[in-house]
């Protein structure tokens, strides 16, 4: 598909790759984002890779609409920057405890234990589509379909940090703690975001994630993790 | 130096113009609901633009410092007292350490900005001092103030006391609200994007920092909806009031499956599974911000080139604005002055009358 320049008001632009959910659709709206924000241009003020988009933040006083979308067609059609080789992160899971709350009854739905259910979360390979929603909240994809689940109809009041959760197709770790509709199967002691921490948000666009289980006094033990490049 | 706070309006936070380029990690910008009034309540106190002030709605609370400083509110009319003396919006005063400040009701408008000079010195956060509410950042411990609170203050410029040369030309509510269509124009029907412009809207009471709901006819989107969506926690579909989740933007209106349009706010998410019918221009936005329960919107479309040169034009009439600060009359008032003063509107200065306290 060729990218389609939708305005978003006078002062940002998205770019528009598709409409689904798609790992090239996403690699594509991170090659442009990474391109933009190694080189910007006068005026740029931010970037935001989602889904299936980027949405380009401007200044209207230094540039305009029309000028942003013929640097971001020059930078679209020429060799851009090779994009850096996505990150692997291994994320410690203590499925189980308080944030568990719908380890049991899932399974249960699925048919399966709850040690099944476990061994297919922390089996799977997960990428990170965007960081929206909330700071450092990141959305994975890749979740074994048998694990695709419907969000409550009334979502709950306080989910801590760090919970572990399935919404639709979609696998999350929750940044901050507040109201969800996901299903919850466990928490890690890593802090996806944490505003004093020299990089606020651990997780970028573009990153594979793992999950494996850990008891929770392994959990209350694990130090921040480091990512490796993906091969 | 320090403020503090005796009683509190509900929503009473810490601000200043926002966080800048954290979209892409989760963290919009937060910041005033009018920027151009924080900038002149800033500049009112000869503090740099990116000072922190305070935001209130519809009524600020009572106020007291331990050392003498110089302050001023804007964002529209409201009502100012030192003990039994009115001040008057729109520029700046001195309070006293044994005086008690209150910031009462706002006439005419939501969102109230106290700036004193030197600014409020709380840590920044991620580059700001604003206060993000709905995750706790910035600010004091990242909430709304309560009696009590004790707010440091920073270094002032100055000790001049500052006036608009002519007063700040009131908000036009009733003029139209202008937009660019899209992103997702695409998502409705001609006849819906039709109502948009035709149709008024109302300001409803179910409105915060993050986003405002208008009443009106209703915005179906083409495929229907999906109510699962509506708590905004979103998981991508394909469908009608579901769209595959994409950036946001402040002033972007956001229809989700109730059919009744939100216009994000200082305070949105960043990023969103609901169609955006369209965009409020950025030059219009505080204006809808201060629009009051029950006013009406009418909405226009214009062009992005013409939103552009809106965006210029605002810019350009702020800058002079604030150019045209003057020092207030010492113990005597030129007839210029005196018509500048709202009389009419029961808003005048005794403070500039007699030289205000030595």
């Amino acid at each position: 598909m060729t990218p389609v320049f939708r305005a978003c008001g006078e002062r940002a632009v998205t770019v528009e790759f598709g409409d689904t959910i798609d790992p090239d659709v996403n690699d594509a709206v991170i090659r442009l984002g990474a391109a933009l924000d190694a080189a910007p241009f006068d005026g740029m003020v931010e970037t935001v890779p989602t889904y299936r988009s980027l949405l380009i933040v401007y200044d209207p006083l230094v540039v305009r609409g029309r000028a942003v979308e013929r640097q971001v067609a020059d930078r679209l059609s020429g060799e851009g920057p090779a994009p850096a080789p996505p990150r692997r992160w291994r994320i410690p899971v203590h499925y189980g405890g308080a944030a568990a709350l719908d380890l049991e009854n899932l399974a249960d739905e699925k048919g399966m234990t709850p040690d099944a259910l476990i061994a297919l979360h922390s089996g799977a390979d997960y990428r990170v589509y965007m960081i929206g929603f909330a700071p450092g909240f990141a959305y994975l994809g890749g979740v074994p379909e048998r694990l695709h689940t419907p969000r409550l109809t009334t979502p709950r009041q306080h989910v801590p940090a760090g919970a572990i959760g399935l919404g639709g197709q979609q696998a999350s770790i929750n940044s901050v703690a507040g109201p969800s509709g996901w299903r919850f199967i466990g928490q890690t002691p890593v802090r996806a975001f944490d505003p004093r921490r020299a990089d606020p948000v651990l997780f970028r666009a573009g990153d594979r994630i793992a999950f494996y289980p850990v008891s929770a006094d392994e959990a209350a033990q694990a130090a921040i993790p480091e990512p490796e490049a993906a091969p | 130096m320090t403020l503090e706070i005796l009683s509190a309006s509900p929503m009473l936070s810490v601000q200043d113009a926002g966080r800048r380029g954290l979209r892409g990690m989760g963290v919009s910008a937060s910041g005033p609901m009018d920027p151009p009034a924080l900038a002149l309540a800033n500049a009112l106190c000869a503090n740099p633009a990116d000072a922190a002030a305070l935001e209130f709605a519809a009524f600020g609370g009572q106020v007291r410092t331990d050392a003498p400083v110089r302050f001023a509110v804007t964002g529209g009319m409201c009502d100012i007292r030192i003990a039994d003396r009115i001040l008057a919006p729109d520029e700046s005063h001195w309070l006293h350490p044994d005086e008690t400040l209150t910031l009462g009701a706002l006439r005419g408008a939501s969102w109230g900005y106290f700036a004193v000079a030197g600014g409020i010195d709380t840590p920044p956060v991620l580059g700001s001092r604003s206060t993000h509410l709905r995750f706790a950042l910035g600010g004091l411990d990242g909430r709304r103030l309560g009696a009590g609170d004790r707010l440091p203050i920073g270094a002032a410029f100055g000790d001049t006391l500052l006036r608009l040369a002519v007063p700040v030309p009131a908000r036009r509510f009733a003029d139209p609200v202008r937009i660019l269509p899209g992103p997702q124009d695409g998502s409705f029907s001609d006849d819906v994007l039709a109502r948009l412009t035709t149709s008024p809207f109302t300001v409803t009471d179910r409105r915060d920092r993050m986003a405002f709901v208008l009443d009106g006819p209703d915005l179906p989107a083409r495929h229907g909806h999906d109510d699962s969506e509506r708590h905004g926690h979103d998981y991508p579909a394909r469908h009608g009031h579901d769209i595959v989740s994409d950036g946001t933007m402040p002033g972007a209106i956001q229809v989700p499956g109730t059919g009744k349009p939100m216009v994000l706010m200082a305070e949105c998410q960043t990023t969103g599974g609901y169609p955006k019918i369209a965009t409020v221009i950025s030059a219009d936005l505080a204006r809808l911000a201060q629009m009051p329960v029950g006013t009406t919107v009418r909405f226009a479309t214009m062009t992005r080139d013409a939103a552009e040169d809106a965006a210029r034009i605002a810019h350009a009439a702020r800058a002079a604005l604030i150019a045209s600060l003057t020092p207030k009359a010492d113990r005597t008032l030129s007839s210029e002055y005196l018509l500048s003063c709202d009389l009419v509107g029961g808003f005048h200065d005794p403070e500039a009358v007699t030289g205000g306290p030595a």
